[in-house]
């Protein structure tokens, strides 16, 4: 079984943003092992043979030419805005960050 | 905020030995941006420049730029890197307004370009080489405004306005090696740095690399040690020092800061720093923390980039002549020395000499001109030099007219007053406003005459043998022509006259 403590968790939660309480931190530590073994059988079916893969297609520089395409109207930009002013979104002042 | 502690720089010199390093981003040029076909512009109204790609709605599919992979491999080559046979994009995930998508589009573990130099040459001709650990490619964020609470900071900010317009703008950041052995001239170095990776942003046309619009910034890394040590000491790093002058100073700053902390027997602490341009000084950021775990994975929305041997050597081919070996091959053909050849290129005239020494004027010729009638209109006008509207055309004309005999320095500084006023060519001019040398002998002998017999003890001088008095008398003869004798025959005739040998 994988070693995924509760600190691990809290780790994650707090990189996600996500909100956790100290029951779902112990939960979700035995579940997150359950599922990183999961994944762990797959690198057991590849061989030493099989190199690492970022993608399943062998497709490569897929580009796309210098050319101005569509643009929204800052209206439009933010019609999914929860608030806005200025033409701009807003956003509450974010302390802990530069 | 309590000020930080300093030490004198010399004192922190002779105790402690730099180190330091450069995350240098600059911003490319390409009409439309990384990852969307949303124009690539500066200073348009707030989140016009975006579209769905940009603001990081659901089910988008960002497609990359091929003009701006160009650029970067141009960049890498132009630093002496290695280009990735084969690369990646990753995303780098953090939360933050900036980013709409809470993921920056990167390269992390694959960047297109590493293992390069760049030999930067210091003011007194010391070459310094700076080891390049890679370029990679990435996307700029959007720019907030902190608005409320104290002059635009975060601190005390109620709340913050995002214009996502910049938002996956095309970067490639550039990342040194640890830079040991500058000692002293460390800072130096650094503003030389950063002034070398500019210039060559500019020289290869992928970036307009204006510091002050942003689209080249400069993150500044400085750690200290005791000298003998090869350990590195623990290094802060100072975000966005975005003018050359700034990162000189910045690094000043922290080498006295960091030789404070050490001496009162605590450790640096690992953080970010923020310039302040007003004070000279760098104040706390925040530090290094979880906030650093980005957890960066593949990219799956965008599948490698794979630069053929071909395509690069394609691309090398189309490489400008760098800078530094261009103004070398420059300072050798016109013959120019060492501080000559500086005041021209501080000056901002060296493609202008280039120029016109290639329309048909001597290198000595047009460093006259430029270095001297022009640099100081321009420096009245308040414009750079090569925006006055003088053509190198001009400038071989105006300089043909003079070395004829046609025209003399001073009417030439006329003639030019007209070609700046629209009046037409430098021979049209001397033609409108009647400024040709007087050539003819006949009115010259009868100024001479009239200015000796105005100056009768000088002209006994003269006779005498102090034939340096004759100043006086060619002064006169200037006068009663209007500047418009040529000085030179003027002197001859008065010594003939006088029967002096000159």
């Amino acid at each position: 079984m994988a070693a995924i403590n509760r600190d691990d968790v809290a780790h994650l939660a707090r990189l996600a943003h996500i909100e956790m309480s100290a029951e779902e931190l112990d939960r979700m530590a035995g579940e997150l092992a359950v599922i990183v073994d999961s994944v762990k059988s797959v690198s057991e079916a590849a061989g030493d043979d099989v190199p690492a893969t970022s993608h399943p297609i062998p497709l490569s520089n897929v580009f796309r030419e210098d050319v101005v395409g569509h643009t929204f109207t800052a209206e439009q930009a933010l019609s999914g805005a929860p608030d806005a002013a200025e033409d701009r979104f807003k956003v509450p002042a974010i302390l802990d960050e530069d | 905020m309590s000020a930080d502690t300093i030490l004198s720089f010399e004192e922190a010199m002779e105790k402690y030995d730099p180190v330091l390093g450069f995350e240098v981003h600059v911003e490319l040029n390409t009409k439309t941006k990384m990852f969307s076909s949303a124009p690539n512009v500066f200073g348009d109204d707030p989140n016009t420049n975006v579209n769905e790609v940009d603001l990081g709605l659901p089910g988008v599919l960002p497609v990359v730029n091929k003009a701006a992979v160009e650029s970067s491999i141009k960049i890498g080559l132009a630093l002496n890197c290695k280009i990735a046979e084969s690369c990646r994009f990753a995303r780098k995930n953090y939360f933050y307004p900036d980013t709409p998508k809470n993921f920056q589009t990167s390269q992390y573990d694959e960047p297109i370009a590493y293992d390069g130099y760049l030999d930067i040459e210091l003011e007194d001709g010391t070459v310094f080489r700076v080891e390049i650990e890679r370029a990679h490619m990435e996307e700029d964020a959007g720019k907030l405004t902190h608005m409320g609470g104290a002059a635009g900071r975060i601190q005390g900010a109620d709340y913050s306005l995002v214009d996502y317009n910049r938002a996956g703008v095309p970067l490639v950041e550039i990342v040194t090696k640890p830079i040991e052995g500058a000692g002293s001239r460390a800072p130096e170095l650094a503003k030389a740095y950063v002034a070398a990776i500019r210039e060559i942003v500019k020289n290869l046309g992928v970036s307009d690399a204006r510091m002050e619009r942003g689209n080249v910034r400069c993150d500044a890394n400085v750690s200290l040690r005791p000298h003998g040590q090869e350990r590195f000491g623990i290094r802060s790093e100072t975000k966005n020092v975005n003018s050359l002058r700034a990162v000189e100073h910045a690094v000043r700053f922290e080498i006295q800061r960091h030789a404070a902390v050490l001496d009162s027997g605590q450790p640096v602490i690992q953080e970010t720093r923020h310039w302040h341009e007003d004070t000279r000084t760098t104040t706390s950021g925040r530090a290094k923390s979880d906030a650093d775990d980005y957890r960066y994975f593949p990219e799956p929305d965008l599948v490698p980039v794979v630069a053929s041997r071909e395509w690069v050597e394609e691309l090398r081919a189309t490489l400008p002549e760098p800078p530094a070996e261009r103004r070398k091959r420059l300072k050798e053909a016109w013959g120019y020395s060492d501080l000559e050849f500086r005041d021209v290129v501080n000056a901002g005239v060296m493609d202008s000499i280039e120029e016109t020494v290639a329309a048909g004027a001597s290198a000595s010729a047009a460093r006259k001109w430029w270095m001297g009638e022009i640099v100081g209109r321009a420096k009245t006008a308040d414009v750079d030099p090569a925006e006055l509207g003088v053509s190198p055309q001009t400038i071989v004309e105006l300089n043909g007219l003079v070395e004829e005999g046609k025209i003399n320095n001073k009417m030439a500084s006329q003639v030019l007053d007209g070609v700046l006023a629209g009046e037409g060519t430098p021979a049209e001019i001397v033609e409108k406003r009647g400024l040709a040398v007087v050539s003819d002998d006949g009115p010259l002998l009868e100024a001479i005459d009239a200015a000796l017999a105005a100056q009768p003890d000088v002209a006994e001088k003269i006779r005498g043998g102090k034939v340096q008095a004759i100043g006086a008398i060619v002064g006169g003869v200037m006068k009663a022509t209007r500047g418009q004798a040529d000085a030179g025959r003027v002197r001859e005739l008065i010594l003939e006259k006088l029967g002096v040998e000159g």
